[in-house]
């Protein structure tokens, strides 16, 4: 059994990457009241493109390090996930902007299945779980009783980067105005010359970046990807973003922070808590627990949420 | 389409007229077919219990309106429940209790006996389908009782996550107490037996039932089961759709607060959904344990219940012949695409190039994609009437409010 | 106990965050009558309404319908207590036809469950067929007979009023509740709704409606309360109401 400094760092690494994900989830339903199903299988796309990468560095630059590696790895997933996205935008849910609410969400769930059905068809990523190489020395760094690793020490800087370019874009930048905006209320943003489709496009590849980043250190982190491994920590982050508030950015970091604490901690003491009856293995189910709870006691999230008008 | 029609209101001869044609072309069915081997057969065995799960959702989802992604529980609950009292596997359970509590465990053996203790529970199917249904009823209804002031998109993923809980809980429940015998699953599970007759045939009979001195392979004993059970849902669906209970949950579909307004307890109404839909679920759950012999936790996941909600929203939400017409389509094609792609792509180029598993997904992706973009209404929807749920859910509470 | 009014409403009070909507407002209908409710936009009478009928909480009130009381803490509950009520932004039942709208405004009276659907025995095939038979006359009543088998959301706007009446009275209220009824009409379509009106009226059935058109107000009703701000500022018959200093005030902008 772990000690509780060693779960709480488990935790924020966990967290990390669902705050990435849920940040994606969260402007993308506050400017749509879309849940974007499709979002988790972003990260799997950016971790699988990731892969590939890593891949043919090795093959055509063999040598460099892992640093470096891992880095280009992220900006070549970045531009493809937010291409996705895009696309996706575009295609799909654009068409359904004035229809009723479940059409999106079906839609939605059907492109999840095309992304994956499109790793699993492609031959160099397939069905079967791929590894993920370790390009960081995995000689763990020690942090007052508990164990870190380098990957995961870069994980967390690059998610708190990528949170505070994110506020910064959010509140100090025409474009996050505009954003801010169009989830408010697009018809006025409209009126004041905002072009809410940019806006929307936008957001959706800027959370396709973040998914991105997510992806390529997931897979660093535990080593191996697979074409499903985007459903359940999608879903997950969505869960996340509502317990802190859907539509609010701020919620959606909180959230995903303390989703992946409660995540470590739940299966580390669950054990404990139920006389042996539940063991680690219920992990999974903490984060629906958490979306019921919030649903049902604090609809509006910790943060409060920040939805568009869209009558 | 026009020359079928099922729509005994509007066209009742036409209607009764498709309704025989269909039924003889059933009825002959399996006899052609098996000249072709089992498999086929095996095939609309498996595919006429997944009609029967899109029939039971589609009273949540095409009745009522209520997306629910994890309707697969209820088709796990009967089919563990089937698992755990027509097998071995209460005598494992008890053995389990005796290992991590020793008082409780002597006591329940004593209550259940030596031979229980030796061999499990193994009820009747007269037994196991009313209590499948009535037990994933329940969890119906305790399921859908915390969404029941959701709005849409959250409701959906409540329900999924619903789904998730279950399936974890029947991959994990083998320890300390074996209830579900965990990744592994539940097999010898018992064939149905009926008068007398098991349907998966006696020993060394090579899967032959015989009833009266006529023979038949076992899949194709099943298929008459299945096909009768299939036509009761189509019948007790239908039968609900036009009554007041019908009315009511199209009327919280399309309006929830003219619904309320109008003194109907949408409370109540939308549990009853939920308890019926989920019934079927489980009483096909029941079957599938029988039909399979085994269940494990694989056959029950997200990726289930997309599948059986892609049916019926193929097909024509809300309207029953279209659901079944979506259930055949996308269970009954891919695995006739299974039979004929792959080795027609080893004849041709020597290899498989795309696997079944991936047109089976990608038939299932692009089902719900292209309808939605093109046909919401599915690929057979109801003629113009209150079936269609072009509206289902458009605002949520809040705003419906305001606007009042 | 005062049996003399049918509706029995006082102080109520409703506030939504830092809005106070309604301050100590009530009404009383007797049977039999029509009551105006009037008031310029923004006054609240929406929002009364809503809370008579359940779809709002109030802060505080007495409510009581017939001499009984009555808890106005779910829509449901208030309908089968004898208050039915139509929605100022028209909401049937767009799917359905007109006949099955009406059917459904039977609901709250009968009783047909699951056994009743799937077994169809004599007591549910008889209450099913009585259920139509009655809904066709609702039909018939409000003038649209003939298009009872025609999809709701297809029907003309004045259709579509008369079809939200009809489907109110299919619960058999005590107290019809209409919530702008002539919006959007014409003036001949206007005289259509009065002549149903008045014809509810004979029929011994109490209407509380809300108008914004007062000239039909005057003509219709047997009593007119008036809103303003969220609070009662005049209550009487319509020739007191029309030479009311206040009410003048509040719809000409006099001084405050």
């Amino acid at each position: 059994m772990e000690t509780f400094v060693q779960q709480i760092l488990n935790g924020l690494v966990l967290g990390s990457m669902y705050a990435l994900v849920a940040l994606g989830y969260t402007m993308v339903y506050g400017v749509l009241n879309l849940i974007n199903f499709a979002h988790g299988d972003v990260l799997m796309i950016g971790a699988m493109v990731g892969l590939s990468i890593l891949q043919l560095l090795d093959h055509y630059f063999p040598g460099l390090p892992g640093f470096v590696q891992l880095a280009l790895a992220i900006l070549g997933a970045i531009p493809v996930a937010m291409l996705v996205n895009v696309l996706i935008e575009r295609v799909a849910y654009r068409r359904l902007r004035n229809a009723p609410r479940l059409a999106p969400l079906i839609t939605a769930i059907g492109i999840s299945i095309l992304l994956q059905t499109f790793v699993m068809a492609m031959p160099w990523w397939g069905r079967s779980p791929l590894p993920f190489p370790q390009l960081l020395s995995s000689e763990p760094i020690m942090l007052g009783g508990a164990m870190i690793s380098q990957t995961q020490v870069l994980l967390l800087i690059l998610a708190a980067l990528a949170m505070v370019g994110l506020v910064l874009l959010v509140e100090r930048t025409k474009m996050g105005r505009a954003m801010r905006a169009v989830a408010e209320n697009p018809r006025v943003a409209g009126l004041m010359g905002v072009d809410s489709n940019s806006v929307i496009v936008a957001t959706f590849a800027i959370g396709a970046a973040l998914a991105a980043v997510a992806g390529v250190m997931w897979g660093a982190n535990y080593a191996s990807i697979t074409f499903t491994m985007g459903v359940l920590p999608g879903l997950k982050a969505f869960c996340a973003a509502v317990l802190g508030g859907i539509g609010n950015i701020y919620g959606a970091m909180i959230g995903g922070l303390l989703l992946g604490i409660i995540e470590a901690l739940g299966a580390g003491y669950i054990g404990d808590l139920t006389g042996g009856f539940l063991g680690s293995h219920y992990q999974d189910i903490f984060a629906f627990v958490v979306l019921i709870l919030v649903l049902t006691l604090r609809p509006s999230g910790i943060m409060g949420e920040r939805v568009a008008d869209r009558a | 389409m026009s020359l079928l029609s099922f729509d005994l209101t509007h066209q009742p001869r036409r209607a009764r007229l498709s309704m025989a044609a269909l039924l003889v072309l059933m009825l002959v069915f399996p006899f052609v077919a098996a000249q072709f081997g089992n498999s086929w057969v095996r095939i609309i065995d498996i595919a006429l219990l997944y009609i029967m799960l899109a029939l039971g959702l589609n009273i949540v989802v095409g009745f009522a309106g209520l997306l629910d992604l994890g309707y697969i529980a209820f088709f796990a609950v009967g089919a563990y429940l089937t698992g755990l009292f027509s097998s071995p596997q209460f005598a494992a359970l008890l053995e389990s209790v005796v290992n991590y509590h020793p008082a409780i465990g002597a006591a329940l053996v004593t209550v259940f006996g030596p031979d229980i203790q030796a061999n499990g529970i193994h009820l009747s199917v007269w037994a196991i389908v009313p209590l499948a249904g009535l037990v994933a009823a329940l969890f119906g209804a305790l399921l859908g009782a915390p969404t029941l002031k959701l709005r849409g998109d959250y409701l959906a993923i409540v329900t999924l996550g619903f789904g998730e809980i279950i399936r974890i809980f029947m991959n994990n429940l083998n320890d300390p107490i074996n209830f579900t015998n965990g990744p592994q699953g539940i097999n010898m599970i018992d064939p149905i037996r009926i008068f007398g007759v098991s349907l998966a045939g006696e020993a060394g009979s090579q899967s032959t039932v015989y009833i009266g001195g006529f023979g038949m392979p076992s899949v194709n004993a099943y298929y008459f089961l299945f096909l009768f059970l299939c036509i009761a849902t189509i019948f007790v669906t239908s039968r609900l759709q036009h009554s007041r209970l019908g009315r009511a949950w199209v009327a919280i579909r399309e309006d929830e607060i003219a619904a309320k307004a109008m003194g109907i307890n949408t409370r109540n109404v939308k549990l009853l959904a939920f308890s019926m839909g989920a019934s079927f679920g489980g009483v096909a759950g029941a079957m599938f344990a029988a039909f399979q012999g085994f269940v494990s936790p694989e056959s029950f996941s997200l990726t289930e219940s997309i599948a059986v909600l892609a049916m019926v929203v193929l097909g024509g939400i809300g309207h029953i012949p279209g659901v079944v017409l979506g259930g055949v389509l996308l269970a009954a094609l891919p695995e006739v695409l299974r039979h004929v792609v792959e080795p027609a792509q080893m004849a041709m180029f020597g290899k498989v190039v795309i696997e079944a598993e991936v047109l089976r997904q990608l038939l299932y992706g692009l089902a719900l994609v292209g309808i939605m973009l093109v046909r919401p209404a599915g690929v057979w929807p109801s003629p113009n009437r209150e079936d269609r749920p072009t509206a289902a859910l458009a605002l949520d509470d809040e705003k419906e409010a305001a606007a009042v | 106990m005062n049996d003399q009014f049918l509706l029995n409403i006082s102080g109520v009070n409703k506030r939504f965050g830092g809005l106070q909507a309604l301050t100590d407002v009530g009404i009383q209908i007797r049977p039999g009558q029509i009551v105006g409710l009037i008031g310029p936009n923004g006054a609240g009478k929406t929002t009364f309404f809503n809370v008579i009928t359940g779809l709002y909480q109030p802060d505080s009130g007495s409510f009581e319908l017939d001499g009984k009381p009555y808890s106005p803490s779910a829509p449901h509950a208030v309908a089968k207590a004898g208050i039915a009520r139509t929605f100022q932004n028209i909401r049937l039942f767009g799917e359905m036809t007109a006949l099955e709208n009406v059917m459904v405004g039977r609901h709250v009276r009968t009783r047909q469950g699951v056994f009743g659907a799937v077994f169809r025995h004599k007591a549910a095939r008889e209450e099913e067929a009585a259920i139509r038979t009655r809904a066709q006359e609702l039909l018939d009543f409000v003038g649209i007979g003939q298009f009872g088998n025609r999809t709701a959301k297809f029907l003309s706007y004045g259709d579509q009023r008369r079809l939200e009446i009809a489907r109110a009275l299919a619960t058999d209220p005590q107290l019809l509740a209409l919530d702008e009824p002539a919006a959007g009409m014409n003036a001949t379509e206007k005289l259509a709704l009065r002549e149903l009106l008045v014809k509810i009226k004979n029929g011994g059935k109490t209407v509380l409606l809300i108008e914004h058109d007062v000239k039909l107000m005057m003509g219709l009703c047997d009593r007119i309360t008036v809103l303003e701000y969220g609070k009662r500022i005049a209550e009487g018959v319509p020739a007191e109401i029309q030479k009311d200093p206040a009410v003048i005030a509040a719809y000409l902008g006099g001084a405050h």
